[in-house]
């Protein structure tokens, strides 16, 4: 009964999107305050539906409702509450029904944070969410109604894929479509802008909280993502250019490019059609994200569906949503020119190579993600791109990317004079060289050039960016949160770059077979099985291993890889045993029995790996926190 | 300069830019690029020697040989129609076994014997590489064996 009622509440919730989106844009259009006026409650009625819909679903996995059909192919009377929770968006129907409702949640925090814009305005934001949340709740009732029965019910279900019973990975869905989805906020105002014909630095200052808001929440979905596949699928890794992670990562790079431009069209009122264009494209990276990763067109953990139907729906939706923006563009894109000039080194040409060189970056990412499926498409052959390809066309453009931003986070709008500035940039590089020289002369074992390099423009980064706040504070000039969180964001970027270096140059790793008293080296580390036992779980048994870690003799790291072999889908996984250290990771993975009383057992020791993660989470601050600056909460619509 | 001038010298610097990325890019995409055979096809001369590739089939029945304790490994990948022995030392995924799916990347030695570093099997015991699915379709007509851990898609 309250699944029917959960199914009917979402049915109701496309009235209320299609009633949002009518009255919004033609409301707007005609210029009707009382059609206008329908906006707002129509969305809060679209949020508290679909709200009702997704606690319904949450309901029959908490009471174990195994007639329902996505509750019994997703869930078990053994899985632990928690997961039994997080098991709503462990498929396919659930997962659209969060994206969606996380879609209503942004509509409705702008119909309630948006009482100073005008109100057309706001009546075509809205709208144009409405019309996104109309394309998804169609695909969601049609092709993949998560309240389907199943009758009879069977007397359990078939349980949560075990890979997904994990904490990291209950909340990185959530995280990744809140990404996702806030840059269809973004979307959203600069569609309503191109409509109203009319774009000024207010509307960059509307646009930008929302915009960081988003990265952030992606920055953070993504690094989840990351971090679950390294602790969790037993390779050790933190990035495999997966299409799978390529998907979620252009929109990432485009959205960094879109918060950076939009500083421009904040402050100097210049890049206006680009950060259209810019925001444009993130969004429809976001869909194209969600459309390469559900339709099952790419092979992976995610794709829960290989159904050529839903993969079509998205396809189109896709299609209509990126067309039309791309058609208002091209209509009205050529009103909102900008007519200012600005000297070569000032802050807005630093700005405009940041963006050239992130969006190359996408696009490299983007053509090896993309020409497998085109290839294969065009019956060209079965190819596959891995990091032979990603590696090096990734950092071109990057690396230049880090020192620009070690220099530009210094120069000034419009002049562009690095002022009193130009000192401590000279200080910082020259200290950053001589620490890379250091390196050089010390550590430095291989032949990587790379390595000295990535290592001086972290530590750059990371001086350079810190200057500015901190002389601030000796002088005892006011620091504002979004002076804060830029110095945090770039400081992190810096500290990112160090520590993949750091996790590229001097990883340790090496599979070895060992029988229990054996020992094995790895580099200067010794690893040393010393007991296997048999353990149970909730809802699985495994065999446990004990291995001792020793580096020149001396113990550093006792650890527990895990084999399970969970009983209801009978699939075996591995639980990578893993020290966390202070400068490193200590990691084992156990494999397979040899046979002659010996397993396999991965071994790898990953300095400052866990700096990574640590970094996308700062990153992720920085942005939270500039987002939070003062002004963007002033209330007057002028510029 | 004047704003003309510099303009024209931005829009020239990015295009050169641009174009320099795109031929890295695309010679980078050129040697690094993987293509996937099937044993037939490496029976029939079609997979490259001396460059990386995937190799993509059925694990044999009763060809995984190991020596007792030692991470050495040899099987054979088939497709029912052609055979291709593979060599690998090393961690293999918790679904490697007999009679299932495998995709390795390696090369092919001058003696016939593939050499894998790196060798995929499937996420779950329902899923089956695509590329894997198909080329032992086509050799059977269109039709997948009977075998249930041949099926791509999961049950509902």
């Amino acid at each position: 009964m309250i699944v029917e009622l959960g199914h009917f509440a979402l049915i109701l919730s496309l009235m209320a999107a299609i009633f949002t989106a009518f009255f919004g844009l033609l409301g707007a259009h005609l210029n009707r305050a009382e059609w206008m006026a329908v906006v707002r409650p129509s969305t809060y009625a679209q949020f508290t539906l679909v709200s009702l819909a997704l606690l319904a679903l949450g309901y029959a996995f908490v009471q174990n409702d195994f007639s329902v059909l996505y509750v019994a192919t997703n869930s078990n009377s053994a899985l632990p509450v928690f997961y039994r929770v997080s098991a709503i968006w462990g498929g396919h129907e659930g997962s659209l029904l969060l994206w969606l409702w996380i879609l209503v949640a942004w509509s409705t925090a702008v119909a309630l944070l948006s009482q100073g814009l005008p109100a057309s305005f706001t009546a075509r934001v809205l709208g144009v969410l409405g019309i996104i949340a109309i394309g998804f709740m169609l695909f969601t009732l049609a092709t993949s109604s998560p309240f389907e029965r199943l009758l009879p019910a069977p007397p359990d279900g078939r349980d949560l894929n075990p890979l997904l019973q994990d904490p990291a990975l209950a909340v990185h869905p959530p995280m990744l479509y809140a990404g996702y989805v806030g840059f269809a906020v973004a979307f959203a105002f600069a569609c309503a802008a191109m409509l109203e014909g009319r774009l000024d630095q207010t509307w960059a200052r509307w646009t930008r909280p929302w915009t960081t808001i988003a990265w952030a929440f992606l920055s953070v979905g993504i690094a989840l993502g990351s971090w679950w596949a390294y602790y969790e699928l037993g390779w050790g890794g933190y990035w495999f250019w997966d299409p799978v992670e390529n998907a979620s990562f252009m929109p990432w790079l485009v959205g960094t490019a879109l918060i950076h431009s939009l500083a421009v069209t904040e402050k100097r009122g210049l890049f206006k059609s680009w950060t259209l264009l810019l925001a444009i494209l993130a969004f429809s990276l976001s869909l194209l994200g969600t459309f390469l990763v559900r339709s099952g067109v790419l092979v992976s953990v995610h794709s829960f569906a290989a159904d050529p139907e839903r993969g079509m729906f998205i396809l189109a939706f896709l299609v209509l949503i990126i067309g039309g923006a791309l058609t208002l563009y091209a209509w009205r894109a050529p009103l909102l020119r900008s007519a200012a000039g600005f000297e070569f080194t000032a802050r807005e040409s630093f700005l405009l190579f940041n963006n050239i060189l992130l969006v190359i970056a996408a696009a490299a990412v983007f053509a090896g993600t993309m020409a497998p499926l085109i290839s294969d498409a065009l019956g060209l052959g079965t190819l596959s791109v891995g990091r032979q390809y990603f590696d090096p066309v990734f950092l071109l453009p990057t690396l230049p990317l880090l020192a620009l931003a070690a220099v530009g986070i210094h120069s000034g709008w419009k002049k562009g004079r690095l002022s009193d500035r130009s000192r401590a940039i000279w200080v910082t590089m020259i200290v950053s060289l001589a620490l890379m020289l250091a390196l050089v002369l010390g550590a430095w074992d291989g032949p990587k050039l790379l390595t000295p390099l990535a290592f001086a423009l972290g530590i750059w980064l990371v001086l350079s960016a810190l200057i500015d706040p901190w002389e601030r504070w000796r002088r005892g000039l006011s620091l504002t949160p979004a002076i804060i969180g830029m110095a945090l964001a770039h400081a992190a970027l810096g500290l990112f770059v160090l520590s993949i270096t750091a996790v590229e140059s001097y990883t340790r790793e090496r599979d070895l077979a060992l029988a229990v008293g054996e020992a094995g080296t790895v580099g200067e580390f010794e690893y040393r099985l010393v007991g296997m036992e048999t353990v149970e779980g909730p809802n699985y048994d495994a065999l446990r291993a004990e291995v001792l870690v020793y580096e020149n003799g001396d113990l550093v790291g006792t650890l527990h890889p895990e084999k399970r072999n969970y009983w209801v889908q009978r699939s075996v996984m591995t639980e990578a045993g893993i020290d966390m250290q202070w400068t490193r990771d200590i990691f084992a993975a156990l494999g397979e029995d040899l046979g002659a009383g010996r397993w396999s057992v991965r071994a790898q020791v990953r300095p400052l790996i866990n700096y990574v993660w640590f970094a996308a989470f700062l990153m992720a601050l920085g942005g939270v926190i500039a987002a939070a600056d003062r002004r963007y909460r002033r209330k007057d619509t002028s510029a | 300069m004047t704003p003309r001038q510099r303009r024209v010298t931005l829009v020239v610097g990015i295009l050169a830019g641009v174009s320099i990325a795109g031929a890295l890019a695309l010679s980078a995409f050129r040697e690094n690029v993987m293509f996937f055979f099937d044993p037939s096809q490496v029976a029939a001369g079609e997979a490259p020697i001396d460059k990386r590739f995937r190799l993509g089939g059925m694990v044999r029945p009763g060809s995984v040989d190991r020596q007792a304790g030692s991470l050495e490994l040899q099987f054979v990948v088939t497709d029912f129609q052609q055979d291709v022995p593979v060599r690998y030392s090393g961690v293999v995924p918790d679904l490697f076994r007999e009679n299932q799916g495998v995709v390795a990347h390696g090369r092919l030695g001058t003696d016939g014997i593939f050499v894998a570093d790196e060798i995929l099997a499937k996420h779950d015991e329902n899923y089956m590489p695509p590329e894997v699915a198909r080329a032992i379709k086509d050799k059977h007509g269109g039709v997948m064996p009977a075998n249930p851990d041949l099926r791509s898609v999961p049950e509902t």
